[in-house]
């Protein structure tokens, strides 16, 4: 049996000895008898850690990886420079506690200061916090954050992301809040919609940029809207698209929030990934979670510290901004130091590489017939195109040929794909997919 | 420290990058940036030091003793990291067809059943990210339960006074009214007082056992049961569960839901604040309200995720939760087993009471008859008496090269200091340990002053929090 326990029996025997006591057992003595287990866990013996790489090497084998990757809709696969990955396994970081003993904990504390102050170039906004649990929490909180007592609608165009709107109707569901959506119109917010439902009781408005099918939203006619009715404006944002597109502060956002899972982050089915969210200084105090602050220490010297902590729940309990405690920071430290390798240049040229091979790919594809783009907006790098016959057989296809293809919609776009594509999708493997589909669709 | 944007200089940086292979799409100029991205310009050298500048002044696991109080800094096996960053796990989308990604599914089946027995429920979801996420999905469970059976009334939600502050937050978050139980001066729940605060407006009550004092409600079925008879339901607090594995269950204990703190209790790091993982398992009277989707078995014993659970509570986090979280876990549940886990909770157990009895003499400690696997020292006199605070002597161990305990929680006890080992530590550490508490209180006694200005071996001494909270400064900016 595996064990991290360097105390022998025999040791131990001499500990409880040390104590008075004459077994392990009466180290429970104030467990009643009634809720102690009488019997073993049902679970497997413990292992060597030989046998437990074989199972989960197993486990790991039975999922499929994919060479060329052709979807996102909330996950993206780009590039992750080596330095980040080294510095990232370093022990100290990973195995660290959050900082509250600041004169240890520096260099996490100032690695979040470096995180915020990156998040707020990118966004263009004053304040950042440590990170949030992912894109999806990031604009539920920030919804939370703008509820004032006589604002308490809030507004979601039906172009974000459904799988953070779900979490936002999870988190509102208790507190009452409404939430009212505004359709799409040719890929798009609807604006006439969003007009006719915006009144002085709406608390605010969230758009994605872009947004779920991959188009860019007229940002500010949508400020305009929405400061005319006194709303708080929240734009949910690509941060890698952030290096050349339009900020959500030239917008005019109050709160920029998003996923930041493609700075660096591998896909890990799923999660961990990271929520950022950034604010206008004026919603400094209503930010949720850690937030690292600049201060002095004894004799002068530069040190940083959590700080404006009254707005956290060890402190105000029931009265907190938010429940948060632990955070995404290994992860919001992934991303600094991936911005740090890239620098300007680089994130520049991440978002012009996935532009141009989305845009690359989308022409290619309406080369063959039944393939079509479904919007004719602005895109960056993620499009909906029509599907000549079955969306499954063509997947399948793909699949079979170790490439991963669009995403199936559904509802009401049913039998469309979601495309996307990054700078890992070089012009060789997007010619091949396309003499595959040509071979299919011939057929 | 200079900051990454204080180092390097323009015009440096990385070449990570391929030219474009195809034809350069340009930026429509409605939609293009106009404001200078301001980004470090460094070399890889300058990153690679800076990072390791930064590393040497954090402290982990790694580094030495971190007796964290409700924490469980327990020692991350590294298997579990190597196996979080199989290809097999790292690099699957999440929107992947079904039978690409059975190995995951499988993970989360695997866990799921281990860990539902480890704690006596029926079903778990993986989608909370952390612990306090989990509290929030939790009790979101609970509010769907009771509206399901349109007892609209219940809107209140029962915290000991000995709680962690996530739970009063979480549960105001999920639209209940707090109520503050109070302890008796045994440290326990108050069950006369928590008898006449049940009701008919008793949604549930909340309850972390081993309690934060490190002691186990011994009146727990009798607690359970009352708020069973006033019509509410029972939710655990995970975060001390590493005192009972394989000794007692909250599902037996009548606890209806739980959540677990994977990055405590089953041994996977903490990140410097995270990623966590919170799990929460229910009983079958709460499984139909789980967050969706939910890992089901086929019969070809293929697995599947349900998106078709009308009453589910709904997403609470885009996709599965934190999975390569769930990896680590999984890993450290395959490697110890059944003997192991409850190895690691008597050891646990066995590291708190003998660090409690060898300081004991020395120290207050309010509670000093048995602890789980914590226990809590009160230095309210020490402060009364000369001026030392629990503060004062935390920093003093940073000199030690040790990590002080948790300060200043359970907020019942004034001036404490929260220990919890956990089994991961050898005796000779704990005796050095026990030795520099003692060493630390001797001086306190005998020359309280001196203690106010530790520490005075660390990369900075005390920072001022006053002034950092009253002129915030969060970012930096480019002069």
């Amino acid at each position: 049996m595996g064990t991290y326990v360097p105390n022998t029996l025999q040791e131990q025997e001499g500990m409880l000895h040390s104590i008075g006591l004459n077994g392990r057992e009466e180290l429970f003595n104030s467990i009643p008898k009634e809720v102690r287990l009488d019997r073993s866990l049902k679970l497997p013996s413990g292992r060597s850690e030989m046998e437990v790489r074989n199972i989960m090497t197993n486990l790991a084998e039975k999922n499929r990886v994919f060479k060329t990757i052709f979807r996102g809709a909330g996950a993206y696969r780009h590039y992750i420079p080596s330095i980040v990955k080294q510095i990232t396994s370093k022990e100290e970081f990973i195995t660290a506690y959050t900082p509250y003993q600041a004169e240890i904990s520096q260099g996490i504390l100032q690695s979040i200061f470096e995180f915020q102050t990156m998040i707020c170039e990118l966004t263009g906004m004053d304040v950042s916090n440590a990170s949030v649990y992912d894109g999806a929490t990031a604009a539920a909180e920030a919804i939370i954050m703008c509820i004032e007592r006589k604002r308490r609608k809030v507004v979601v165009s039906e172009t974000v992301n459904p799988e953070v709107i779900f979490t936002i109707k999870t988190y509102c569901s208790g507190l009452d809040i409404e939430i009212l959506t505004v359709a799409a119109k040719e890929g798009k917010t609807d604006l006439s919609k969003l007009e006719a439902i915006l009144d002085q009781e709406i608390a605010s408005v969230l758009i994605q940029q872009p947004n779920y099918f991959g188009q860019l939203e007229d940002g500010e006619a949508i400020n305009t809207l929405v400061k005319s009715c006194g709303a708080k404006y929240i734009i949910s944002c690509n941060p890698i698209s952030l290096g050349i597109l339009k900020t959500p502060a030239e917008y005019g956002a109050d709160i920029a929030v998003g996923e930041g899972q493609p700075l660096g982050i591998p896909l890990s089915f799923g999660g961990p990934y990271l929520g950022f969210m950034a604010a206008k200084e004026a919603m400094m105090r209503k930010l949720p979670g850690r937030i690292v602050g600049e201060t002095k220490d004894s004799q002068g010297r530069r040190a940083f510290v959590l700080t404006l902590q009254a707005r956290e729940q060890h402190i105000r309990r029931e009265k907190a901004s938010s429940n948060i405690c632990s955070n995404q920071a290994l992860c919001a430290m992934t991303a600094a130091v991936y911005l740090d390798a890239m620098g300007k240049r680089g994130l520049e040229q991440a978002a012009i590489l996935s532009m141009s091979k989305a845009h690359y790919l989308a022409d290619r594809l309406c080369e063959i017939e039944g393939f079509e783009l479904v919007y004719k907006g602005e895109y960056f790098n993620e499009f909906v195109t029509s599907c000549p016959g079955s969306v499954d057989k063509i997947l399948q296809v793909l699949e079979e040929r170790g490439i991963l293809g669009g995403y199936p919609l559904t509802g009401e776009l049913d039998g469309k794909l979601l495309w996307c594509a990054t700078e890992l999708n070089s012009k060789e493997e997007i010619d091949n997919m396309i003499d595959i589909l040509k071979e299919v669709v011939g057929r | 420290m200079k900051l990454i944007f204080e180092k390097g200089n323009k015009g440096r940086g990385c070449e990570l990058l391929p030219p474009c292979d195809v034809p350069i799409t340009e930026v429509n100029p409605n939609f293009k940036r106009n404001i200078e991205l301001h980004l470090p310009e460094v070399s890889e050298t300058e990153l690679s030091r800076h990072y390791t500048e930064l590393m040497k002044r954090t402290f982990g696991v790694n580094d030495g003793f971190y007796p964290l109080g409700s924490c469980t800094m327990k020692y991350n096996p590294k298997i579990n990291d190597e196996m979080a960053k199989l290809p097999g796990f790292s690099e699957i989308h999440p929107l992947q067809p079904e039978d690409t990604i059975q190995g995951c599914l499988e993970v989360m089946a695997l866990a799921e059943e281990y860990l539902c027995e480890i704690t006596g429920m029926d079903r778990m979801s993986f989608q909370p990210a952390a612990g306090a996420h989990g509290e929030f999905t939790g009790l979101h469970l609970i509010r769907a339960y009771h509206k399901s059976r349109g007892d609209k009334k219940r809107d209140k939600i029962l915290v000991p006074d000995s709680a962690h502050g996530t739970n009063p937050a979480s549960a105001t978050m999920a639209g209940f009214k707090v109520i503050n139980v109070p302890s008796t001066k045994e440290g326990l729940v108050d069950l006369e007082a928590l008898k006449k605060l049940v009701g008919e407006d008793t949604a549930g009550f909340m309850l972390t056992n081993p309690n934060t004092l490190g002691l186990f409600e011994e009146n727990i079925l009798e607690i359970t049961d009352t708020i069973h008879q006033a019509g509410g339901l029972n939710y655990y607090d995970g975060a001390n569960l590493n005192a009972i594995m394989g000794i007692a269950r909250p599902g037996d204990m009548g606890f209806d839901v739980v959540h677990l703190n994977l990055h405590k209790t089953f041994s996977t790091p903490h990140g410097g604040g995270g990623p966590g993982s919170g799990p929460v398992g229910c009983k079958d009277l709460l499984a139909k309200f789980l967050p969706s989707p939910q890992v089901m078995k086929n019969s070809d014993g293929s697995f599947r995720l349900e998106y078709n659970n009308e009453q589910s509570i709904g997403r609470v986090k885009a996709f599965y939760g934190n999975f390569l979280i769930l990896v680590r876990a999984l890993t450290y549940i395959l490697t110890l087993g059944r003997e192991g886990l409850k190895n690691a909770s008597e050891s646990a157990v066995l590291n708190a009471n003998y660090m409690m009895h060898q300081l004991k003499e020395t120290f207050s400690i309010p509670f000093p008859k048995a602890c789980m696997h914590e226990f809590v020292i009160s230095l309210e006199k020490l402060k009364k008496e000369k001026g030392v605070s629990a503060l004062d002597i935390a920093k003093v161990m940073l000199d030690y090269g040790i990590h002080p305990p948790t300060m200043y929680f359970p907020l019942i006890i004034q001036e404490a200091l929260m220990v919890e080992p956990t089994e991961t530590e050898a005796k000779e550490t704990l005796d050095e340990v026990i030795a520099i508490y003692k060493q630390i209180y001797e001086e306190a006694v005998n020359n309280p002053e001196s203690l106010h200005n530790y520490p005075l071996k660390t990369f900075i001494g005390r920072p001022d929090e006053v002034m950092a909270a009253r002129n915030p400064i969060l970012r930096y900016r480019a002069e």
